[in-house]
């Protein structure tokens, strides 16, 4: 018996929108172009990289053309003005995490962030300076990481572990893409130096529960490292309520510019921590013998930083707070919610992932029966819709669910139900082109 | 719908009926190859008699471009020598780089036979990568084995 799909009726499960869409897209210019063809570009990668709002592209741009110099150097008018727009901005960007000023490094993205974290404890181990040695990794300790991460926070750590002989440990996953905390109190112990752990998975959208391994890291004295690349952009994040040591985060995921990503870390454990890249910015005497180091932040700065991209970050973080993070935060959820709904009534669709919204952020990866992801995307991209295929920076996370790659829809603020309804005909389409519609199996 | 030009028949029916699948003995050599930008993998045996292509077995899991490209490449290095199947690859790394030019899959038709149905994803840079896995594993492959044969 063939059978048409039951789909719900049009708008039936579309709870209004909290952000308008409309207005947002008109402050994105690239959202107005038309990819393959003349069709509308449907942008469901934000959690690749973010489109940027129009405001920020006038404020490098305003940088460059009225107040470009090196910052913190030079006594002329330029260099005292770009001084002010790169310490605003991290003021602005440590009110929005709300941390302190002198708490906030910039890094180049959330790789440099965890990187710089990851070889301040490995230099630690033979700095010069005994204050610089409180948090050394060697022989015998070990770092905590969860089977969940990115590779940007799977590999610095592999690495640190092979440098010093330390061991790395990880929390694995359940079947339902959540982080599997039975054996939490075991692998985080007397040994941990470290865990690292995500706060919002980039494939497979869950939200950890940060508390619970915050406070086992605690009591066993450990530091704690946060990676917000997914989280901060998308939800309120404050630092104190976090309760860890690090908060890492790139600049180019929420509407900023690329080269651009933020080191939080507590003031007292940054201050204890030897620098990972060295050279200008970031001394305090320099002689031939030997040099001593600026206090935090400079003191992870090395060389003349990003300038312009901080300042447009300065801008995407206004943007954001003007829209209200706790607004993106619900518009990204009724999209997920419905987005969730229609994607998993496509007979041979299968979703990788928390299947409902509770404590689920804006991604959403998904197979297709008798479909490679790639094909999917290509389909999907003859249709003018841009989604990520592949396995997302996070190996081990598609190898734990069984499945060669996934194909991952992202929403952001001018993310609407039209472009989720795209992504579901697109999907249809697919099915059709390679000729695997099941509907009858289902019927 | 551009689809069409990337997805000919050809590539599909290769990809839905591979030729060759499977692992075999005897094999002088085994290569593994990865594209780490999707996590396409193919795992490649080479058997030689001589200095010909006795077999050519496989298993992988990837894209229809990358699946069906190792079945095409399997009818065409069958039976041939060494060199000359390198040749053909090269031949095919040069429709890859065609960027859709008509005139260059022309002139590699008879040389590519039903691979030459692959010039619709030259215009396609990302997805060069997957239909040449496999001929960078049987390059690999094949030196291996003519290597410790030779030795």
């Amino acid at each position: 018996m063939t059978q048409t799909v039951s789909r719900p009726a049009a708008g039936a499960r579309k709870q209004p929108l909290p952000l308008d869409v409309e207005a947002i897209r008109a402050d994105f210019p690239i959202l107005s172009r038309t990819v393959r063809d003349g069709k509308r570009l449907v942008y469901l990668d934000s959690g690749a990289t973010s489109q940027k709002p129009r405001s920020v592209l006038d404020a490098e741009r305003d940088f460059y053309e009225n107040h470009n110099a090196a910052p913190h150097r030079g006594a002329h008018q330029l260099a005292e003005e770009a001084t002010g727009l790169y310490e605003a901005a991290r003021a602005k960007i440590a009110e929005f995490i709300g941390a302190a000023v002198e708490e906030v490094v910039f890094t180049r993205n959330t790789t440099d962030a965890v990187n710089t974290v990851a070889y301040a404890l490995s230099n630690a181990a033979t700095a010069k300076e005994p204050s610089f040695r409180r948090y050394a990794v060697g022989q015998g300790d070990e770092i905590v990481v969860t089977e969940m991460e990115h590779h940007a926070n799977l590999v610095p750590w592999q690495q640190l572990c092979e440098r010093t002989g330390a061991t790395l440990r990880w929390l694995g996953l359940t079947d339902d893409g959540r982080l599997d905390l039975s054996d939490l109190a075991t692998v985080v112990n007397e040994r941990t130096k470290l865990v690292a752990v995500t706060q919002q998975s980039n494939i497979l959208g869950t939200i950890n529960p940060l508390e619970p391994i915050v406070a086992r890291a605690r009591e066993v004295g450990a530091l704690v490292l946060v990676d917000g690349a997914q989280s901060v952009p998308h939800q309120p994040v404050d630092v104190t309520a976090l309760g860890a040591d690090f908060l890492v985060f790139s600049g180019h995921k929420m509407l900023g510019p690329t080269g651009v990503g933020v080191l939080w870390g507590r003031y007292e454990v940054l201050d204890a921590l030897p620098p990972f890249l060295t050279g200008g910015s970031m001394i305090e005497v320099v002689r031939m013998e030997g040099s001593t180091f600026m206090p935090p932040p400079q003191r992870f700065e090395a060389g003349v930083p990003m300038t312009a991209q901080v300042v447009g970050l300065g801008a995407a973080v206004d943007y954001l707070q003007a829209l209200g993070m706790d607004t993106v935060l619900a518009h990204e959820e009724a999209l997920t919610a419905y987005a969730l709904e229609q994607l998993q009534a496509i007979p041979g669709v299968t979703v990788i992932g928390p299947p409902d919204t509770v404590a689920r952020g804006g991604a959403v990866s998904f197979t297709v029966e008798g479909i490679h992801p790639h094909d999917v995307g290509q389909v999907l991209d003859d249709l003018g819709i841009a989604v990520r295929v592949g396995h997302h920076c996070a190996w081990p996370v598609v190898r734990r669910y069984g499945v060669p790659a996934t194909t991952r829809a992202t929403f952001y603020v001018h993310t609407g139900y039209d472009d989720v309804d795209a992504l579901v005909e697109g999907v249809r389409a697919a099915q059709r082109f390679f000729g695997v519609t099941p509907e009858e199996a289902t019927a | 719908m551009q689809l069409q030009s990337m997805y000919q028949d050809i590539i599909l029916d290769h990809y839905r009926n591979p030729h060759g699948r499977g692992l075999r003995e005897p094999f002088e050599a085994e290569v593994h190859h990865v594209n780490p930008t999707c996590g396409d993998e193919v795992t490649l045996r080479v058997h030689l008699d001589g200095d010909t292509i006795a077999d050519v077995s496989y298993e992988g899991m990837g894209c229809s471009i990358s699946q069906a490209s190792v079945s095409a490449m399997y009818d065409l290095v069958i039976g041939r020598s060494v060199p000359e199947a390198l040749e053909t690859g090269e031949h095919f790394m040069t429709l890859m780089q065609s960027k859709g030019d008509p005139a260059v899959a022309e002139k590699l038709e008879d040389e590519l036979e039903d691979a030459v149905a692959f010039a619709g994803v030259s215009k396609y840079p990302a997805r060069i990568k997957c239909a040449l896995m496999s001929w960078m594993a049987l390059k690999d492959a094949s030196a291996r084995a003519w290597g410790g044969q030779g030795a």
